[in-house]
C-alpha cells in the first residue's frame, strides 16, 4: 500500500515535470538525410534503396503509390483540404543507425525523450522500448529474458531484414494497400514503426512501448507495424506521441496489423498527444483467430484532426474484439474516431465503448461498424457511445452503422449525449468544491470506465493533461 | 447563527418567497412545514444559493456574514450542507472522491486511508451497502440509499447548519429512525444547527424541533413551538386558508 503511494507520488511528479518540460518546442537536430518535399516515384525509389530493401517490397511501395495516386481523397470525415502533400517531407532520417544503448542516441534526441521519461519507465515498468523520430526509430531494446523465449521487437525496417518471410506473408495482409488512400500512401512511403512476434504460448509479462515523435516542420510520418501473437500467447503494446507546435501541417499516416493467433491475447493501447498541426489519419486493423482476444485501447487527446477507427475481423469461432476508447476535442480540433468489429465465424462477441468530450468549439465525432455475416450465429456485440460536450460552441455526432446478415445474433446499441448539467455543479459545490474542481470531477468521472483500463502511469497522463485542457493551460 | 430577514424570491418569472423571516440558532433545530409549493424547497435552494433562485429583496446572514455575497462553495465551507430531496448522480465519482475533494477545498487535511474509515464505519451505522461506496454518486442508487448517503456526508463534512430537504420521502420508518438520530448525535455532540424541512410531521417525531415555522404560497402564515405540528397533523393545512 505504502509502496504504491509512493510510486504513484512519483509518477505524478514525473507528469507535471513532463507536462511543464515544453515539449512542444523544436528540437535542433541535423538529419542525416531529408527526401525532396513532395511525393513522386523518385522519392520512393529512394527510400526502398536506402533501406536496401528486397525487390518485392520496392514492387509493392511502387504498386501502392500508384494505388494512392489514383484514389481520392475521403469527402467524409474531417476536412482534410489543410494539408497540402506537396509540401511534405516523406522522408525523414535522423540518425545513421538505431542505437541500442541510450548513450549511441545523439543528445538532441534523447534528451526529448529523457523529458517524456521513456528511459526511466523503461526501467521500471517496460519489457522493451522502440523509440522513432521523425521517420526512423533512433533506439530499440528488449528484456534479455524475453528475448531468450524468442519474443522479437524490432523496427519495421529491421524486421523487413531478418524476418522478410514472415514479414512478405504478413504485411499488407489485413490492411491491404487499396484499403484507403491514406493505407496507400503508407504503403508506398512507410518507414519505421514495430515488428513484433510472441511465439507460441510466450506471455510478455510487461508491456513493450513505441514512444513516436515528429520533429521537423511539414514533416509527414509513416509508420508500420505488424504484430504476430503465435497461439496462446499474450502481449501489451502501449504507444505514445507528441510533436513540436508548428503553424503548418504535418501529416502522420500510420498502419498496423495484427495477428492473434488461436487463444492469443493482444491489448495495444495509444495515448495520442499530437500538437493541433498534426493530421493523424491511421488504419488499424486486427485478425482475431479462434478464442483470440484482441483489444484496443485509445486515448485521442491531440492533433487538428484524427481520423481513426481501429478493427477486430472476427475470424474464428469465440474469437472477442473490444473497443475502449476516450476522445477529447478542444479548440480547433476534430476526432473523428470510432471502430470496426467484423464478425465473421459463430460464437463471435465484441464491444465498443466510447467516451468523447468537447469543449470550446471542438467536436468529436463516433463512427461504428458492427457486421455480422451470415454464419457467425450466436454471436453478440455491444456498442456503448457516451458523449460529454462542456459548453455550446462544441459540438458531438454519432454515426453507427450496423450490418447484420445473421439472425440468431444479439446486438446491443446505447448512445447517450449528455451535459456537464448544472445540477451536478450545484450538487457538488454544495459540498465545498469550486466550479472548476467540479466540473473536472465530473469529466474524470465520465472518463473513468475507460481510463481504467490504461497502465497507471498512462491514465494518470490523461487525466492531467485533460485537466490541463479543462483549464485552458496548453495550447 | 442564521438570520433570514424579509427575503423575496423569484424563478423564472415567478416570485416563490414574498418576504420571509427566519431565524436558527446554533443546536436548534427549526422546521419548516408548509403544503407543496408553499415555497420551502426554494428556500432551501436560496440558502445554498443555487443559481436559478434569484434573489429580489431581503439578506441572509450566517453569524453575522453576508451569506448572499458568497457562492455556493464559499458557502458551504462556511458550514452550510443541505441534504438533497433528489440528489443528482454523478457516474463515476465515488462519494470518498467527492468528499475528499470537498475536504480539501476546505483546507481540511484528512488522508485518502483516514477517509476511507470513516466512510466505511459509517456507513456500517446507517446501514447502507459497502457496494454501493464503490460506484458512482447516487448513479443507480434507490430513493432510500440516496438519502442515507446524504447524512453520511453530514457526517464526515460535519457542517454548522444542516438543511433537510424532505429527507424523509422514500425513507421506511426503520432507515427514518436511524437517520434522525445519526442527525440527533451531531447536534448534541456538535451543536449542529438543523433546518427540517417536510410537510409530513412522521418525521418530526424523531426530530423533535425547538420550533416550527409554516409557510404557504411564499410567506409565514405560522410559527411557534412543536404543538403547531400536532395542530397540523389533526386539522390539515386548510386552517390557513
Amino acid at each position: 500500500m505504502e509502496e504504491t503511494k509512493k510510486l504513484w507520488k512519483k509518477l505524478r511528479k514525473k507528469v507535471t515535470q513532463f507536462m511543464t518540460k515544453n515539449l512542444f518546442k523544436r528540437d535542433k537536430v541535423k538529419y542525416v538525410y531529408k527526401s525532396k518535399k513532395g511525393l513522386d516515384e523518385g522519392v520512393v525509389i529512394d527510400i526502398s534503396a536506402r533501406k536496401n530493401e528486397p525487390k518485392w517490397m520496392l514492387q509493392r511501395r511502387l504498386d501502392a503509390l500508384s494505388l494512392y495516386e489514383k484514389m481520392p481523397i475521403p469527402k467524409w470525415g474531417g476536412d482534410l483540404s489543410p494539408i497540402d502533400f506537396d509540401d511534405i517531407y516523406y522522408y525523414l532520417k535522423p540518425v545513421e543507425k538505431a542505437g541500442k544503448t541510450w548513450e549511441e542516441v545523439p543528445d538532441a534526441i534523447k534528451n526529448t525523450f529523457e523529458k517524456i521519461g521513456v528511459p526511466e519507465a523503461e526501467r521500471k515498468m517496460l519489457a522493451g522500448v522502440k523509440s522513432q523520430y521523425d521517420s526512423e526509430v533512433v533506439y530499440g531494446s528488449i528484456k534479455k529474458s524475453l528475448a531468450k523465449k524468442g519474443v522479437v521487437f524490432l523496427s519495421m525496417d529491421e524486421g523487413l531484414a531478418q524476418y522478410p518471410e514472415l514479414v512478405k506473408e504478413y504485411w499488407g495482409k489485413v490492411v491491404p494497400m487499396g484499403d484507403n488512400k491514406l493505407a496507400a500512401l503508407n504503403s508506398a512511403v512507410w518507414s519505421g514503426g514495430s515488428f513484433i512476434y510472441v511465439p507460441k504460448n510466450v506471455e510478455v509479462g510487461l508491456p513493450l512501448q513505441a514512444y513516436f515523435r515528429i520533429n521537423a516542420e511539414s514533416a509527414g510520418q509513416f509508420e508500420r507495424t505488424l504484430i504476430i501473437a503465435d497461439e496462446g500467447s499474450k502481449l501489451h503494446y502501449i504507444e505514445g506521441c507528441s510533436a513540436p507546435a508548428y503553424s503548418t501541417a504535418s501529416l502522420h499516416a500510420a498502419v498496423v496489423e495484427i495477428f492473434v493467433k488461436k487463444g492469443a491475447k493482444v491489448q495495444y493501447s495509444t495515448v495520442q498527444n499530437w500538437y493541433k498541426n498534426v493530421y493523424n489519419l491511421v488504419t488499424k486493423r486486427a485478425w482475431v483467430e479462434e478464442e483470440g482476444e484482441m483489444r484496443w485501447v485509445d486515448g485521442n487527446l491531440g492533433s487538428a484532426l484524427t481520423m481513426k477507427y481501429p478493427a477486430c475481423i472476427l475470424a474464428g469461432r469465440r474469437a472477442h474484439g473490444e473497443m475502449l476508447s476516450v476522445a477529447w476535442a478542444g479548440k480547433d480540433q476534430h476526432q473523428d474516431t470510432g471502430a470496426k468489429m467484423i464478425h465473421l465465424a459463430p460464437e463471435t462477441t465484441s464491444q465498443i465503448v466510447s467516451k468523447s468530450i468537447s469543449k470550446n468549439g471542438g467536436r468529436a465525432s463516433f463512427r461504428g461498424l458492427v457486421q455480422i455475416n451470415k454464419g457467425a450465429v450466436g454471436s453478440r456485440s455491444k456498442v456503448t457511445c457516451d458523449a460529454l460536450i462542456l459548453d455550446k460552441l462544441s459540438r458531438s455526432d454519432t454515426y453507427p452503422t450496423n450490418k447484420i446478415m445473421e439472425e440468431k445474433v444479439v446486438l446491443e446499441h446505447e448512445a447517450t449525449v449528455s451535459r456537464v448539467s448544472e445540477e451536478q455543479l450545484l450538487y457538488l459545490m454544495s459540498r465545498g468544491i469550486d466550479e472548476k474542481e467540479a466540473e473536472a470531477l465530473v469529466v474524470n468521472g465520465f472518463m473513468d470506465p475507460v481510463v481504467k483500463e490504461i497502465p497507471m502511469e498512462y491514465a494518470i497522463e490523461i487525466n492531467r493533461l485533460i485537466n490541463l485542457e479543462m483549464q485552458g493551460s496548453v495550447g | 447563527m442564521l438570520e433570514i430577514n424579509n427575503i423575496r424570491v423569484q424563478v423564472e418569472d415567478k416570485e416563490v418567497l414574498n418576504g420571509v423571516n427566519l431565524r436558527v440558532d446554533r443546536g436548534e433545530i427549526v422546521a419548516l412545514m408548509g403544503p407543496n409549493g408553499s415555497g420551502k424547497s426554494s428556500l432551501a435552494n436560496t440558502l445554498i444559493g443555487n443559481p436559478r433562485y434569484r434573489v429580489l429583496e431581503g439578506k441572509i446572514k450566517l453569524n453575522g456574514e453576508d451569506l448572499l455575497a458568497m457562492k455556493t462553495d464559499e458557502r458551504a465551507s462556511k458550514g452550510v450542507l443541505m441534504a438533497f430531496q433528489q440528489p443528482v448522480a454523478i457516474p463515476g465519482v465515488t462519494v470518498r472522491e467527492m468528499l475528499l475533494a470537498a475536504l480539501r477545498s476546505d483546507g481540511k487535511k484528512m488522508s485518502a486511508l483516514e477517509l476511507k474509515k470513516m466512510v466505511y464505519a459509517e456507513a456500517q451505522k446507517l446501514k447502507i451497502d459497502e457496494t454501493i461506496l464503490t460506484r458512482g454518486v447516487n448513479d443507480g442508487f434507490s430513493g432510500g440509499e440516496k438519502k442515507k448517503l446524504e447524512i453520511l456526508q453530514m457526517r464526515v463534512l460535519k457542517p454548522e447548519l444542516l438543511i433537510l430537504d424532505e429527507i424523509d420521502s422514500g425513507l421506511d420508518v426503520d432507515a427514518l429512525k436511524l437517520l434522525a438520530e445519526s442527525i440527533m448525535e451531531m447536534v448534541k455532540e456538535e451543536k449542529m444547527s438543523v433546518l427540517v424541512i417536510t410537510h409530513y410531521q412522521k418525521l418530526l417525531k424523531y426530530l423533535v424541533p425547538d420550533k416550527v415555522t409554516v409557510l404557504k404560497r411564499g410567506v409565514v402564515v405560522d410559527g411557534g413551538d412543536k404543538e403547531i405540528v400536532e395542530k397540523i397533523e389533526k386539522k390539515g393545512y386548510a386552517i390557513y386558508d
